[in-house]
This record gives structure tokens, sequence and C-alpha cells, in this order.
């Protein structure tokens, strides 16, 4: 067997027992919080009688360990089970939610991820002159500020001031992309604002390590532009790290966004995942549980194989 | 010349004449053109309601958990959407008068024990079919029977028993209750076909509006239906639309950018900035609900009445209604009841701040001096964590040691509230004054926050209850208010005012002191002026 395949195999099997702990974690840690998904639908007007009915109906007043394997059963077959709160059926609810989420974040990837890149790559060329000071100061700006505090900002010049896009990022299927990008536009500036700084400092630092290498030192030598050696020599020995703090920061669109989510009020997981926290519903937050660890997963192993792929002493182990 | 331009603000509202010319006219008669343009307001809503176009609301309130079930409707959002598909037997008017939904007539026995609804002929549910007196006795069922999970289970207890004769649905009580037409106006009294039993999150009512979509937490869309029976005062949009907007600053920033035309819950520190926008104009409307601190009275320290009273001189409740509710409310007398309730009492002598009192009956109850445990969290009222740091500096300023615990929203009311003996809480206040107190300080009563069980008290309930001479009852209600002001566990620094702010072309609004946005009916009671 090919040792990429049997790495991909190694990780997917390792993936899968991490999933499972995930999910023992996760209902471990919602049974532990005050107060059960009755009391939390009921609030502050339940009444003691009115509370019972409602536990034994949603099957709460079963064993926390039966109620555990009867819900993983069920994944195991393919079912996600209803929502104890309001008995929708989860994967239906969940897959709409997690199309928004992908959405959002292939829009803010598509923009971040090349012009972090780009901006990196501007930064290692004029280093330590004007441009490369310009691109960190504002960029390490940008990260600093709070998410919701840029998302106000903009709202309040580019939606209220001048009009331009929608403070409202709620889509939904009815929507053509045009609208929907319309839509989506204040809250993908804010999600690239957020991680522009973290890839181009790591783009701009790998390259800037590769530089140090004798064989840059030749192609200067051999008189090659300042950007034709960072294109063709330097970057391919970088693409490792770049590679990975781009994963990370894809994992952080998908599974990190909520307060942008809040702010723009956007109906992707995030939001959906903190509403069943609060109201205790534990099958759903452990589909969202499994679906987030798997991102996470699956985006780190995407980043280990083409680190593999780009470094040649790897791809061919002797 | 005010002949001439009301003349002329009608040519305007029929079409005759353009705003443009009407402002240029007014001022010929020496009229500034902002007097001229809120002329022109006042006879659009003169010409009245507009039929057509989508309102659209957005509102904080609500989750992705939420669902069309009545029964479990707990926060606005849901609340909204029950308005637009259903209805109730009777609503509680603005003006605190019972007006007649799905009952024609209301009629009680002597003793107040015999209600006699009769119900409404005609009346089309969403699916077509008529709504009959059995829908609205399986309905009650479901709210009061064995394994009901409903919100309303509680205001249900009193009844014996419910049956259907002819047109009419008859409630018989165990005692008296003279309000007990106010307590069929609980929202969660939704007339539902068949009771609701197979399917209670359907959606399926008699109100003016159907669930065109349905996106818990994100928003929820309704159609004006062509068959409602009441469609000369409510269902006036084509579409209404309600969008979960639960950041108080995206919900702001949605009405001032055009995307919505009403929001709830606008926050105090912003509602003054907010009015100034010429686009939308600011709802204060002064409610029933309130905020407090309960003291448990059979839980020591609190059971000293001394200890009690010197908290309550100790708390500083004008500095609590500027510095919290920014002036959108009114201060509390330590019983729960204000000038919204029909039957108040307007001579019961305010309490005042008065740390001289307050440092006397603290000597006076003999406390050991050990900090007295105030717990409060952000989610107990808007400011909470805050009106408890006032508090303990007044409480301080009379030698009064309070110690503030700040706990977590989650799990508050069921971890804190009710449990422990002095916390931080809200009332959301309740039509008439019966079943505010019945709700929470009669001894019986689940939510008796305050541990309040006194049987001179009960007493004097039930007979205000089953008393059908007004000034009699209104007599017995000052009696409790006083007992449960000078005895009670309860400290109520301030009434809270509902705030919310629709925009410059939304007609029909009316102050509702039941709810907010005009008790979450102004979707379906506003109009959009330029539709």
């Amino acid at each position: 067997m090919h040792p990429i395949l049997k790495l991909v195999a190694q990780r997917l099997a390792l993936g899968l027992l991490l999933l499972f702990a995930a999910s023992i974690l996760i209902f471990v840690g919602t049974s532990i919080l005050p107060g059960d998904v009755a009391q939390s639908i009921l609030g502050q007007s339940a009444t003691p009688e009115a509370l019972a009915n409602l536990r034994a109906e949603l099957g709460m007043d079963q064993p926390a360990l039966t109620r555990y394997f009867s819900w993983l059963g069920g994944v195991l077959q393919g079912d996600l089970g209803t929502a104890l709160t309001n008995g929708r059926d989860i994967a239906e609810s969940l897959g709409s939610r997690l199309g928004n989420t992908l959405f959002l974040a292939f829009w803010a990837a598509v923009i971040a991820v090349p012009l972090s890149i780009f901006l990196g790559l501007l930064a290692v060329r004029y280093k330590d002159r004007w441009p490369d000071k310009l691109i960190s100061g504002v960029t390490l700006t940008t990260i600093s500020i709070p998410e919701f505090m840029i998302g106000y900002v903009l709202i309040y010049w580019v939606s209220i001031q001048w009009g331009m896009f929608s403070s409202v990022a709620i889509i939904n299927e009815s929507m053509s992309l045009g609208q929907k990008l319309n839509a989506i536009a204040i809250p993908v500036m804010v999600l690239t604002l957020v991680v522009l700084a973290h890839m181009m400092r790591m783009t701009r630092a790998a390259i800037l390590n590769v530089m140090q290498s004798a064989y840059i030192e030749t192609a200067e030598l051999k008189g090659l532009g300042m950007l034709k050696i960072i294109r063709k020599h330097a970057f391919p020995n970088a693409i490792a790290p770049i590679v990975n703090v781009v994963m990370l920061n894809l994992a952080y669109l998908v599974v990190g966004v909520v307060v942008v989510e809040v702010v723009f009020a956007y109906p992707g997981m995030g939001q959906y995942l903190v509403d069943h926290v609060s109201k205790r519903d534990v099958p759903v937050v452990q589909a969202c549980g499994l679906i987030f660890a798997a991102v996470y997963i699956g985006l780190n192993l995407v980043a280990d194989i083409v680190s593999i792929l780009a470094n040649p002493r790897l791809r061919h182990p002797k | 010349m005010t002949d001439q331009l009301k003349h002329l603000s009608e040519k305007v509202t029929k079409g005759l004449m353009t705003r443009r010319e009407f402002v240029g006219r007014a001022a010929a008669l020496g009229v500034t053109a902002a007097v001229a343009n809120s002329m022109l307001a006042s006879a659009a809503k003169a010409a009245g309601p507009v039929r057509g176009g989508t309102l659209k609301l957005g509102a904080s309130g609500g989750e992705s958990t939420n669902t069309q079930d009545p029964a479990l409707t707990a926060s606005e959002v849901p609340l909204y959407n029950l308005r637009h598909w259903g209805e109730t037997l009777v609503d509680v008017g603005a003006d605190g008068n019972i007006e007649y939904r799905m009952a024609e007539s209301v009629e009680g026995s002597a003793d107040a024990k015999q209600w006699v609804f009769k119900i409404r002929k005609g009346v089309p549910f969403s699916n077509g079919k008529d709504m009959t007196p059995e829908d609205v006795l399986m309905t009650m069922q479901r709210h009061s029977n064995e394994d009901s999970q409903s919100g309303a289970l509680g205001i249900m207890r009193g009844i014996e028993d419910m049956k259907v004769d002819g047109d009419n649905f008859i409630v018989n009580l165990s005692t008296g209750n003279a309000d007990l037409p106010y307590l069929m106006a609980d929202y969660h009294l939704m007339i539902q076909p068949g009771g609701g039993m197979d399917d209670p999150g359907a959606g399926i009512g008699t109100g003016p509006y159907t669930i065109e979509f349905d996106e818990p937490g994100v928003r929820h869309g309704f159609k004006r239906r062509e068959d409602y029976w009441d469609a000369e005062n409510r269902g006036f949009a084509e579409f209404s639309e309600q969008l979960v907007l639960n950041d108080a600053t995206a919900r702001t920033a949605a009405l001032q950018s055009g995307q919505v035309h009403m929001i709830n819950r606008v926050d105090p520190k912003v509602a003054g900035l907010l009015d100034r926008a010429p686009s939308l104009s600011v709802k204060s409307t002064a409610g029933r609900g309130h905020y407090v601190f309960i003291m448990h009275v059979d839980t020591a320290p609190f059971d000293n009445n001394e200890l009690r009273l010197a908290l309550k001189y100790a708390i500083n409740r004008q500095e609590m209604v500027d510095k919290i509710l920014r002036g959108y409310g009114s201060i509390g007398n330590d019983f729960p009841i204000n000038a919204g309730y029909p039957l108040f009492d307007t001579s019961i002598a305010q309490r005042a701040h008065d740390l001289a009192k307050a440092a006397e009956h603290y000597k006076k109850s003999g406390h050991d001096g050990s900090p007295i445990i105030l717990r409060t969290a952000d989610g107990a009222f808007p400011g909470a964590v805050d009106a408890a740091a006032l508090f303990q500096q007044s409480a301080q300023a009379a030698g009064i040691p309070l110690e503030i615990k700040r706990e977590p929203n989650d799990g508050y009311w069921s971890e804190v509230w009710n449990v422990q003996p002095f916390c931080a809480s809200y009332w959301g206040g309740r039509p008439v004054q019966d079943q505010m107190y019945s709700t929470a300080y009669l001894s019986t009563a689940d939510w008796n926050d305050t541990r309040f069980k006194v049987p001179e008290f009960d007493e004097m309930l039930l007979a205000a209850r089953a008393e059908i001479d007004e000034v009699k009852r209104k007599e017995i209600y000052s009696k409790m208010a006083v007992m449960l002001r000078d005895e009670g566990g309860l400290i109520l620094p301030m009434f809270n005012d509902f705030v919310g702010a629709i925009a410059a072309n939304v007609g029909g609004w009316v102050d509702d002191p039941n709810g907010p946005l005009m008790n979450n009916k102004a979707p379906i009671k506003c109009w959009l002026t330029d539709a």
C-alpha cells in the first residue's frame, strides 16, 4: 500500500475514535450543566406538574446511559433523531444551517486566503519598508479589535450611512445568488478582517525563513527578480506551514463565527448550537458537536496530506 | 385657517394633492414644514388603515428551539407567531376592558362560580373548518388535563369542570372568580381545531394570517387570510414577516436602515438617541412588568420583618428608575400592582428612600452584621447586576452589609430564582390584580417566590375574587397591597416600560399596557401608510 494511502486510512480511523470520544464529552458536559431541557423550555413560569409531564414525554426520566446508547445506536444507523425542544428532524434543520455556515465560510475564504497570501508575499518583497509596515499594522489592528465591534462599525458606515449592503444577513433558499451575496457582504468583510492577519503573518514568516537559505542567494546571484524568486523558489518550500495556518483559519470560519452570526442574525450553525445548548437539547448539541469535530479533524488531515505532498522528501520516503 | 389646512390635508390623503404641494400651501398659511408634516400624519390616521404591503418586525426573544405549540410558548418571538395565526376567547383591550374574540359574550353567575361564554358562529379556521364550541372545550382541556405541559396550567387550576351546551362553552369554578374572563385572555389559550390535541404545533387557528414559512430562530413569514372574520380591525398588511434579531444593536441597525418596520425591546440606554432619527419613533408604554429583589420570608435572616423593612427603606427607587431604566419606567412601592391595573388604590402612601429609618429598622432587627448575600445575574432583568450594585451602595450608607453574588444566566431560573432566599428577578405583570396575587403571593401558589404565606391574605384574596361589588373589591385589594408592602418579602423598586420603536410609515399604533408592541399585536393591528 502506498504510504500516503496508509496514512490517510490511519488518520481516518483515528478521527472516528476522536469523534466517539467527543460525543461522550459533549454528552457528559451537557448533562452536568444546571437545569434540564424541560426546565429550559418552560422557563420561569414552569409548574412542577408541567415539568414532570414534559420530562416524561421527552424520555428524560430514563437513565443517562440508556439515553446515550439509544442516541448512539441511532447515529450509527444514520439517524440523528429529532430535537427535544421543537420536535423537528435534526438532520433537516442542521442541513440547511450547515449549508449556510459553509456558504459564508466559503466566500470569506475565497476573499481572505488569496488576499492574505498576496499581502504576505508583498510584505516579504518590501520587507521592513513602508508597505510591509502598513500591511502588518493594519492587519494586526483588525485582528486585535473584537469581531462584533468591527461588525458594528461596518454596519454603521456601510449599511446605515452609505446604504450599500444589508445589515441583516438572513438568507433563505428563495433568494438568488446575488441577493445572498448582498446579504452576506458585511459579514464576509468582518471575517476577512479577522482572519487576515494570522495567515498573512504566517506566510510572511514562512517565506522569510526560506529566504535565508543558500539556494535563494544563488537565485539572487543568478540575477532573478525578487518576486520571481519568491514565487518559484521560496513559496513552494514554504507551503507546508502556510497550508497549516490556512486550514486552521478555515476551521475557524466554519466553527468559530457564532459572534458574527449573532451580530448579523445569520442563520448558521453557531447560533443554532448555542440556542440548543442553552435549552439543554442534547441530541442537537451532539449532532452539532460531531459536525464541528469532523470539520476540524478533516481539515487537519488535509493540511497534513498537503504538506506531505508538497515535500519531496516526505513524498518519497526511503 | 385650521379648517383650510384640514381640508388641504384631506385632499392629500385622498391623493388629490401631493405632499410637497401641501407643505408649500401650508407654508403660505404660515405653518412650518414640521407642523405641516405632522398634520399630514394625523390626517392619514384619520383616513383609516391602508391594506397591502409586507410589514416586517425585527424581534428579540426567539431561538432555533421555538415551536408553534401555544402550550410551550414562553418567549416573545413565538408569542408574535401565535398572534398571527391564533386567537383566544377574549382579549384584554388597551383600556383594560374585555374585548370579545372567539366568544361573542360572557355572562357570570351572581357568585362568579359559573361562566357562560357564547361562542361566535361562522368563524373559519385556516384549515377551512368552522370553529365550534367543542374546539374551545378541547383546547381548554389540553391546557388543563393531567398530562398537560402547558404554561397556562397554573391559571386553569381553579376550574372544576367545563362543558359545551349548544352554542355555549360553560366553565364551573370551585370558588367564585369575578376575573375569569381575563384569565381566558392568556396567550397560551389559542383556540385550535380539536384543541390541537393531534398536532399542537400545526399553527392552525382563527387568526388573520397563515404561516408561509417557519424557520425557528431565523424568521417567520405569514400571509393574510382572505376568509378572516374580523378583517375590518386586524390583518392589514398582505404579508407579515418576523426576523429574529436577538442582538440589540442589530435590531436598531435594521430599523435605521429600513430593513424592518418595527422592533421590540429598545435598550433604554440608546432609546433617547434613537428617537432623534427622523425616520422612526420610539414608543414607550407604561406596563405592569416590574423588576424585583425577592426575599424568602421563611428563611433567616429574612424571616425578620424589621430586616426586610430595613432593606425596603434602604433601596433608592428613583435612582434605579433614572440609572437602570433611564427614565423609561416608574418607581414601585413593594407590592406588584400599579396604576396599570383596574381597581388600583392611588391613595396608598409611597415608601420613600430613607436611610435613617433603614438604619433604625436594621438595628431593631438585631442582625449580627454578617453580610447578606444578594444573588443576581445579567439575565435576571436587564441591568440586574448594576441594580444590585446600586442597592449595595445605598444599603451600605444605612450600615447594612450586602454582598453581591453574581450567578451565571444559565440555569438562573432553575437554580437560583425560587430556590435561593434573596435574589434579583422580574415579573411580567398580569391583566388583573387577582391573577398577579394568585400567581405569586397566595400560600399555595407554585411561584410564591417570596414564600409569603399568610392565611389572612389568602382569605382576602379569595373574598375579593368572588366579590362582584367593585367598591368593596377595591377596598380589599387596597388592604392586601398595604399588607404586602409592609410585611411581604418583595422589594419592588421599579416598574419597567415597554420600549419599542416603529418606522415613520407605520400607522395604527395604540399604546397598550398589556404587553410589548401593543401586547404583541402590533404586526396584526398596524399597517404601512405607504403600502
